[in-house]
Formats: structure tokens, C-alpha cells, sequence
């Protein structure tokens, strides 16, 4: 009975606990929810997992409306992988936000920090096991309100501003979404993205479909902050508390890549999108322009937490790159690169999380000489550095390595060197932070600062283990991200 | 012990020896012991692998498979395990001549610089014993990393700005041509194993093939042929031992190991024969052998002159293997040991040197030989083998190469192997002749060598192995020419 409801129980459990958070008051109390919920999508997220493996995809008719005209829930092998990913930064930064949080944010805040986490939390699991287009986008909405809230709850003024200019272009960007649904609609007559992908065909050769795609895709490219719609990160990424700028740089912009995955193979068929409309070919420079001018832009910054969110916007280059090539290799390319980096870009945010709540800064200057007194914060950071190099031994090696051989399997040579290329620029901003808390000595005497607490070490360390592991063995990820990849490029094909 | 426990203890002994230095970071003198240990434990590990060696494929250790289909596995192979036994050889001696240097001068953080020589030789020993291009590579990248923290160990300016020119070369170059060469290779075969007689042939293209080999010789920025060569020069603000060791010996070594490897395992000497920018390929490794050759005269500091011979020398090694002929493969195999016994004893007494004299230069070194004998007749010693007289090393492989070039008929290569050696002669001999022949300059160098005017004991005992070393090879080199004949014979 529980299990055949899973499906729902992943979105239902975290939308009710949030306003039990709300109503706790007590901090303690509100964080002991958000964890237990966090653990508890995990677990289901696991059990989904396993479920698709093991029988394929999951079609689950939300209050049993049969399809077409109710709400389904289709759970396939990219939605199972993609909700594992949220699940598990969801579950690792939990016991990690208690102190970082208390710290960050005032008490009476904190209440509202978990109900709003738990809603995101909601929103974007939401986004990954629905089968419906309109619900799609309500749960963008409720993920990107949530996460308008979160913005603005960081300490520092100017996370207002921030969050402001994110409220205003995700607004652009869902809106954008919600009239290509509706043009959809109005063309179909269907919301059920399956029943989309049988009717549009048919009438795939009308402007108003062609207009409805370009307008989901700017949307959901405004989402997953693709080159040139990147503006609101940095400062988004930058003045947000500790734990949302962990929680959404490993989260968010993945959930947007798994959206356009949707719309491009699922909706609107490889046929379609790559061949008619050649967003392949747009695409697919635009993720270059990323690439390149995000680690460039990267290079140049000394707040840590801005360094990294332009290193995510490079990052989004890089997965869009494997999607634009629209080949089975490259679809499973991101899908691969998308999972590592979640795990990359969450632990080196975590590492900062805990310099900020001992330093109260991110300031490169700040860090001069931080190796003597934070050993094992600054090696978490070095050690997701070079995995975000792609160094072997790391994920971030095998997500490159199945990148340039996607790109070399469709005779893409410059982007293939493109790609190795421009992991030079990251070891240039990586060794900036490695010379400043190795090398150099302190400005200031640092009195009493100590190695961040243990909730925050082994949370950091635990996604840490996570990279290495996967970088000696990928045999599962690389599987799962395959049969994934497979089933979004062949169902597209007649 | 089998052969693949063995092999895995080569590489797990030097990986774990850190977490025990490190232990042990109060008390030095147990925290040497542990390496010095270690490496007796290493060599003596290495050489027991000698009597399991037969001809034709062994079994391979796998251990992990990171991407199916790839998998970090080991084999015991007669070219791999001439550079073990080289690399833990020398890591001994050298482990001896380190705690005299490092003591004698003072040095801090020698915690650290213990462990991450271990983790450089666990490296080393992976990158011998890889079962293919994958693990070697990851093997490569691990040696450049672990090696960084050395090359910076003084903790300066220049040891920063030298760090930053050593990892933008060496990754640059390996992450960029090294890996793309790497994945079109394995999109082209489905394999990365060494396989004798290559994997490559009937594949691709001649001209492709040239471009892929141009990407690995370039990408094998540690074999510095030029332009991939100024990591090397940067690299000599590390402690003299990390020079020796590591940028005359095991990193050096590990590049041009990796082009032999290539070369003889992944093209095949057959296949390699008949694409035509192998030729041009050869003709930049004689530009580098020439053109550093006359980088080194003009340079003053006695480490830099060495760099840049070192330079030189390693390029040796890759024309010799692109003269794709078994000659060439021999050549080149000898080389890389000959070599290297004669150019870890030049960087022990530039070491010594500046322990006992505090000089860097060449030009302060006149009448040094008379405080400093014990020393000085090693280097001449050393010296002599790299213009390849006899009766040291450096003529036993030199012979070969002359050989290789002769039988052929790369007579362009014969000319500058030639050439080379007559600016060898010219770089290092007037050191020779200064330090012997010439007045010293300041009366605190005229006093005779008496006690305490030679190096420390570990130091001189170090310099001793390697010179007896330089000469004993050039009477009994069976044993390394064996090993190399091997070698070749798989290339086909």
C-alpha cells in the first residue's frame, strides 16, 4: 500500500510537513521536522529508484483520474536518478544546516527558513515525478517562490536585491513557460506530456508550436541560468544563507536541465526539437559562451561563494553541451555530469558554509594562511576542487571523460578540446584558493578560530567520499544514466 | 608472496608509509627510519619480481573499474620493471642523501615532504606497473599533484610562481592533449590495454595517426620535449633531493616511460613505421636535444645547468624511440637508466655543494674540488657518463643510440646525437676543470679538505652509491640491456 504510493508520498510528505515547521516556533524543533523529512524523501527516493530499475517506468494516477484528463505521475529512470540527487543533498545538508542556520539567520526566522526549505524541497521533487505539463509548472512556482524567500532571509543586505532580481526573472522565466503551455494546449487540447508527445505531430508544423517551444525553452533556460540568462546567480548564489546557497546550486539549476531533458526528448520529441527547430545548434553555443565566460568571469572574483556560483554557470555549460549534442552518449553524458556535480558543487559549498560560520567571511583575503587553522575544511575544498578540475579518481574525471568521448563520437573536435580546454581555466580559479590558504600568510592574527563543528565536517565529507567513490567506480551511475539517456532518445524516435 | 600480491604491495607500500611518517611527525628519528624502511622494503619487493618475469603476456592485477570497460589494473612487464627497480633503487640512496641534506639545511615542514615523496614513488610504481594507458595516466596526474607540494616546499614567492609554471605545463599538457589522445584512442579501439604489437594499427589513418602521436608526445609534458619543456627549469626551486630524485629521475623518467610505452604498446613500431610525422616528430626531439643543450652552457646557476641538460637528455630518449626499431627501443630503454644514475649524482653534489659552501653558481666554483674532493670526483665521474665515455654508464647507451640512428640510416640523427655530445663535453667539463684545476677565489676555500669541509656523511655516502653506480653499469649493464631487448621484442 505504502509503497505503491510513493510516487505521491515523495511530493505529499515534505508539502505537509512545511507547515508543521511553521508551527513548531521552537527552532530546534522545526529542524528536527525538516531533517526527519529530508531522511524520509531519501528513503522513498531510494525505493523509487530501485522500483524503476527493477519494473521500469512508474505511471501513478494521482487520485486514481485516469490519464489523460487527471494529474499522472510518471516516474522514469531520468526522474528516479534526478530526484536521487535532490534527495541526497536534501538528506546530507539537514544535519549540516542546524548550526549554520542558528547562526546565520535570527530565531525568529528560523521557523519559516525550514517551512520554506520543506516547500522547495516540495517544488522540486514535484517538478521531477510529474507527467503533467501544468503541474509542472505549479511546482515551479512553488519552488521558485520558496526559493525567492530563502534568498532574501541571508544576513547580508544585498541578498534583498538578490533575491528581488531572481523574483524578477524566474517570474519572466515562468511565465514564459506557462504561455508555451497554454499554447500547447490550445494546439493539443492536452496537458499529460505523454499525450502531448502523440499529438503534437501532428501539428508540429504550426507556428504556434514552433512559438510554443521557443518560449519554454527561454523559460526553462532562464531556470537552469544557461549563458546568456544567467544574470540572477551570482548574486543569488552569493548573499544567500550558508545552506540555500548549497541546497540550490546542487538543486535548482539541475531540476531546470532535467525540465529541458523533458521538453526537447519527451514533449516535443528529438525530431522535432533537434531536427525542425535546430536547438541543437543554438544550444549548444550558447553552452560553449558559458563554459568559457563562466570560468573566465570566475577567475576574476574574490568572494568564494560569487567564484563558485560562476563556476556553476560554466557547469550548466557543460551539461548542456552533452544534451545539445542529442545523441545517446551525450544525453547520458549530462545526465552523468549533472548528478556529479551536484555532489561536487554541494560539498564545496558546504566547505565554505563552514568558514563563513567560523570567519564570518568568504573574502579570498580573508583566507590567507586558513590551512593551519581549518585542516580539514580546506582540504575538502582542494579535494572538490580537483574534482571539479576533473582530476582522475574524482566524479568530476568521469563526467569529463564521458563528455569528450560523447563529443568525439559525433566528430565534435572542437568541442571536445573546448571542453579539456577550459578545465585549465578551473584549475586557475581552483589554485587561487588552494595558493591563498596554503601559501600565503595571514593578514591578521585569527584568535580562537577553530575547525568547523563536526555536524558540518562530515556532511561535507560524506559528499566528499561520495566524489571518490564514484570516481573509482562509476559502473552504476554510468548504467543508470545510460539506460536513462536510452530510453529519452529512442522513445522520441518512431 | 605471487606476483600479484607483490605488485600491489609496490604500490600500497609507499601509499601508506605517509600515514605512519605522519604519526610519527614529533620524533624525527623514527619518521626517517620509516622511510628509509620503506624504501629498502620497496626495493627489495621490486627486486623479487625479477624471478617471476618470463617472456610474453602475464596476468594482469585488476583492482577497480572506474567506466566499464576501464579498468586500474597492473602487469608485470621487463620495461616497467627496469624503471621500479630504477625509481626504488635510487628513492633508497636518495632517502639516505635527504636526511643530511634536509637536516644539514634546516629545512622545515619535513613531515610533509617525507609523505608526499612517498605518495611520488607510489605514483611511480603505478605508472610502471599499469596494465594500460588509463591507469597509467591516472598514475601521472596523481605524480603531478603529490610532486607539487614539493616543488613549493619552500614556501616563497619564487617556490609559488615556480609551482604555478610546473602545474600549468604539466596539467595543461596531460589534461588537454594527454587525455584528448586518451579518449580518441579509446573511441577508436574500445581499448586501452598495452598489448604487444599495439592497438592502434588498421584503425586509423596514417595522418591521423600522426596527429594523435603528436598529441600524446606533447602531452607527455613530463618527457619536456620543447615547447612542453619550461615546467623543468621551474621546477628546480624544489630542495635538491626533490630534484634529484623526482626532476632527474622518477618524473623525468615517468614522461619518457609513457612515450616508450606508447610507442611500443599502444602504436606498435610497425604501424608507427609508416606514418610520416613520426620523422618530423624525431627531427623536434633533436631540436630539443640541441637547443637545451645550448641553453645549458649559457646558464650559470649549477641546478639550472643540469635542468636544461636534463632537458636534453630526455629528448635522447624520445628520438630514440621514434626511430621505431627495436635498436631504437633498446637505446632508449638503456638511456633511461644509464641517465639516470649519472644526473641524480650531478644534482647530489650540486646539493652538496650548497650544504657545505652555500653556492648556487658555477662561477664561484673554481678550486672547489680541493675542499670538496670526495664530492668533485663524483661529479667528474657522473659528468664523463653524460658525454658517454667509457668507462661509465653514459657510453653503454650511448653506443646503442648510435647504433639505433646507424641501422636506421637517420643520419640527421646521428648528427646531432654527435653534436650533442660535443656541447655535453662543453658544459660539463669546465666545471671539472675549474673546480680542480683552477685557484679559488676566497682563502676560506684554500684550506684542504679536512674534516668538515666535505658534505655530511649521509650526503657523501648517497653521492658514493650513484657514482660507484655510473661505473659499475658500464661493466655489468646485462642485466638492464635484457630487460630493454625485451621490450623491444613486444613492440612488434
Amino acid at each position: 500500500m505504502l509503497l505503491s504510493n510513493l510516487p505521491a508520498l515523495q511530493v505529499v510528505v515534505p508539502l505537509v510537513s512545511a507547515p508543521i515547521c511553521l508551527l513548531l516556533r521552537r527552532p530546534g524543533h522545526a529542524w528536527a521536522c525538516a531533517l526527519t523529512v529530508s531522511w524520509a524523501v531519501l528513503a522513498m527516493a531510494v525505493l523509487l529508484l530501485r522500483q524503476v530499475a527493477l519494473e521500469g517506468t512508474i505511471s501513478y494516477p494521482l487520485g486514481a483520474w485516469a490519464t489523460p484528463w487527471g494529474i499522472e505521475y510518471r516516474i522514469d529512470m531520468l526522474a528516479a536518478l534526478v530526484s536521487l540527487v535532490i534527495a541526497i543533498i536534501g538528506a546530507v545538508v539537514m544535519p549540516y544546516a542546524r548550526r549554520s542556520v542558528m547562526q546565520e539567520l535570527d530565531d525568529e526566522h528560523i521557523g519559516a527558513f525550514y517551512t520554506c526549505y520543506l516547500l522547495c524541497l516540495t517544488g522540486l521533487l514535484g517538478i521531477v515525478v510529474t507527467g503533467d505539463a501544468f503541474n509542472l509548472f505549479v511546482f515551479l512556482e512553488i519552488s521558485s517562490l520558496s526559493s525567492y524567500v530563502l534568498i532574501s532571509l541571508g544576513r547580508d543586505r544585498r541578498a534583498l536585491t538578490a533575491a528581488f532580481q531572481y523574483l524578477v526573472m524566474g517570474t519572466i522565466g515562468a511565465t514564459f513557460i506557462l504561455i508555451g503551455v497554454g499554447l500547447m494546449y490550445m494546439m493539443t487540447g492536452t496537458l499529460n506530456m505523454a499525450d502531448l508527445a502523440q499529438r503534437l505531430p501532428a501539428v508540429d508544423d504550426t507556428r504556434t508550436v514552433r512559438v510554443a517551444f521557443a518560449f519554454v525553452t527561454v523559460g526553462v533556460s532562464i531556470k537552469l541560468a544557461l549563458f546568456p540568462l544567467h544574470i540572477w546567480l551570482p548574486n543569488a548564489y552569493t548573499y544567500a544563507p550558508s545552506v540555500v546557497s548549497i541546497f540550490l546550486a546542487a538543486t535548482a539549476t539541475k531540476v531546470g536541465v532535467y525540465v529541458l531533458l523533458r521538453l526537447f526528448f519527451t514533449v516535443f520529441g528529438i525530431q522535432f526539437s533537434f531536427d525542425d527547430m535546430h536547438v541543437g545548434d543554438i544550444v549548444v553555443w550558447l553552452a560553449v559562451a558559458a563554459v568559457l565566460t563562466g570560468s573566465l568571469v570566475a577567475i576574476f572574483q574574490d568572494n568564494l561563494k560569487r567564484m563558485l556560483a560562476y563556476s556553476s554557470v560554466a557547469q550548466i555549460g557543460y551539461i548542456v553541451l552533452g544534451i545539445a549534442l542529442a545523441t545517446g552518449a551525450g544525453v547520458s553524458a549530462g545526465i552523468i555530469y549533472l548528478f556529479n556535480h551536484a555532489l561536487i558543487k554541494g560539498a564545496l559549498f558546504m566547505a565554505l558554509g563552514g568558514i563563513m560560520l567560523r570567519l564570518g567571511s568568504v573574502e579570498l583575503r580573508d583566507l590567507h594562511g586558513l590551512l593551519r587553522q581549518m585542516p580539514w575544511t580546506v582540504a575538502a575544498i582542494i579535494a572538490g576542487g580537483l574534482s571539479l578540475i576533473g582530476v582522475p579518481l574524482t566524479a568530476g574525471f568521469i563526467s569529463k571523460w564521458y563528455l569528450v568521448v560523447a563529443a568525439l563520437e559525433g566528430s565534435y573536435w572542437p568541442l571536445a578540446f573546448i571542453v579539456l580546454a577550459s578545465s585549465l581555466l578551473t584549475v586557475i580559479y581552483v589554485w587561487r584558493i588552494v595558493e591563498a590558504t596554503c601559501f600565503s600568510a595571514p593578514g591578521d592574527e585569527r584568535p580562537g578560530l577553530r575547525e568547523a563543528p563536526l555536524s558540518m565536517l562530515l556532511p561535507t565529507w560524506l559528499l566528499i567520499a561520495l566524489n571518490l567513490y564514484i570516481g573509482v567506480d562509476a559502473g552504476v551511475l554510468t548504467g543508470l544514466a545510460d539506460t536513462a539517456a536510452a530510453a529519452l532518445v529512442e522513445e522520441a524516435l518512431p | 608472496m605471487s606476483t600479484a600480491t607483490t605488485l600491489l604491495a609496490c604500490i600500497a607500500l609507499p601509499l601508506l608509509a605517509p600515514l605512519l611518517i605522519t604519526a610519527l611527525h614529533r620524533w624525527p628519528n623514527p619518521r626517517e627510519a620509516v622511510t628509509l624502511l620503506t624504501a629498502t622494503g620497496l626495493l627489495l619487493l621490486v627486486l623479487s619480481l625479477y624471478g617471476t618475469l618470463q617472456g610474453g603476456a602475464m596476468p594482469v592485477v585488476p583492482v577497480a573499474e572506474p567506466i566499464p570497460g576501464l579498468a586500474i589494473a597492473f602487469v608485470l612487464e621487463p620495461l616497467g620493471l627496469l624503471f621500479a627497480t630504477l625509481a626504488s633503487f635510487l628513492w633508497l640512496v636518495t632517502s639516505v642523501y635527504a636526511i643530511g641534506y634536509m637536516r644539514s639545511h634546516h629545512e622545515k615542514k619535513q613531515t610533509s615532504f617525507y609523505s608526499c615523496f612517498a605518495i611520488a614513488l607510489a605514483s611511480v610504481m603505478g605508472i610502471a606497473f599499469a596494465a594500460n594507458l588509463f591507469t597509467l595516466f591516472i598514475f601521472y596526474e596523481v605524480l603531478t599533484l603529490s610532486t607539487y607540494p614539493l616543488v613549493t616546499h619552500a614556501g616563497t614567492r619564487a617556490a609559488r610562481d615556480g609551482g604555478r609554471v610546473y602545474l600549468a605545463y604539466l596539467l595543461g599538457s596531460s589534461v588537454v592533449l594527454l587525455l584528448l589522445a586518451l579518449v580518441w584512442t579509446w573511441s577508436l579501439t574500445g581499448t586501452l590495454d598495452f598489448r604487444e604489437g599495439g592497438i592502434l594499427a588498421g584503425t586509423v589513418s596514417p595522418v591521423m595517426a600522426g596527429v594523435l602521436l603528436m598529441l600524446y608526445i606533447f602531452g607527455i609534458g613530463k618527457a619536456a620535449v620543447m615547447p612542453m619543456h619550461l615546467w623543468l627549469p621551474a621546477a628546480m626551486v624544489a630542495p635538491t633531493p626533490v630534484s634529484a630524485l623526482l626532476h632527474a629521475v622518477a618524473v623525468v623518467k615517468a614522461g619518457v616511460f609513457t612515450v616508450l610505452k606508447v610507442v611500443v604498446y599502444i602504436f606498435g613500431l610497425d604501424f608507427l613505421a609508416d606514418i610520416p610525422a613520426t620523422q618530423w616528430l624525431m627531427y623536434i626531439a633533436g631540436a630539443t636535444i640541441l637547443l637545451a643543450s645550448l641553453v645549458a652552457l649559457r646558464q650559470d646557476n649549477l641546478k639550472l645547468r643540469l635542468a636544461w641538460s636534463t632537458v636534453s637528455q630526455l629528448s635522447y630518449i624520445v628520438l630514440c624511440a621514434l626511430l621505431v626499431t627495436p635498436a631504437g627501443i633498446v637505446a632508449g630503454s638503456t638511456h633511461m637508466v644509464m641517465h639516470g644514475f649519472a644526473k641524480i649524482t650531478l644534482f647530489f653534489c650540486a646539493g652538496a655543494i650548497l650544504v657545505v659552501t652555500h653556492k648556487t653558481r658555477v662561477s664561484e666554483l673554481d678550486g672547489i674540488g680541493r675542499r670538496m674532493p670526495w664530492t668533485m670526483t663524483a661529479f667528474t665521474i657522473a659528468a664523463v657518463s653524460m658525454i658517454g665515455i667509457p668507462p661509465t654508464a653514459g657510453f653503454i647507451s650511448k653506443w646503442y643510440i648510435l647504433l639505433g640512428t646507424l641501422e636506421s640510416q637517420q643520419l640527421v640523427a646521428l648528427g646531432i646525437i654527435i653534436a650533442s655530445t660535443l656541447l655535453n663535453a662543453a658544459y660539463f667539463m669546465p666545471i671539472v676543470y675549474a673546480a680542480f684545476f683552477r685557484e679559488p677565489a676566497t682563502a676560506a676555500d684554500h684550506v684542504p679538505a679536512r674534516k668538515g669541509a666535505e658534505a655530511p656523511l649521509a650526503v657523501l655516502l648517497a653521492i658514493t652509491v650513484t657514482a660507484g653506480g655510473t661505473l659499475a653499469l658500464f661493466f655489468f649493464p646485462d642485466k638492464v640491456l635484457e630487460l630493454a631487448m625485451m621490450t623491444a621484442g613486444a613492440g612488434r
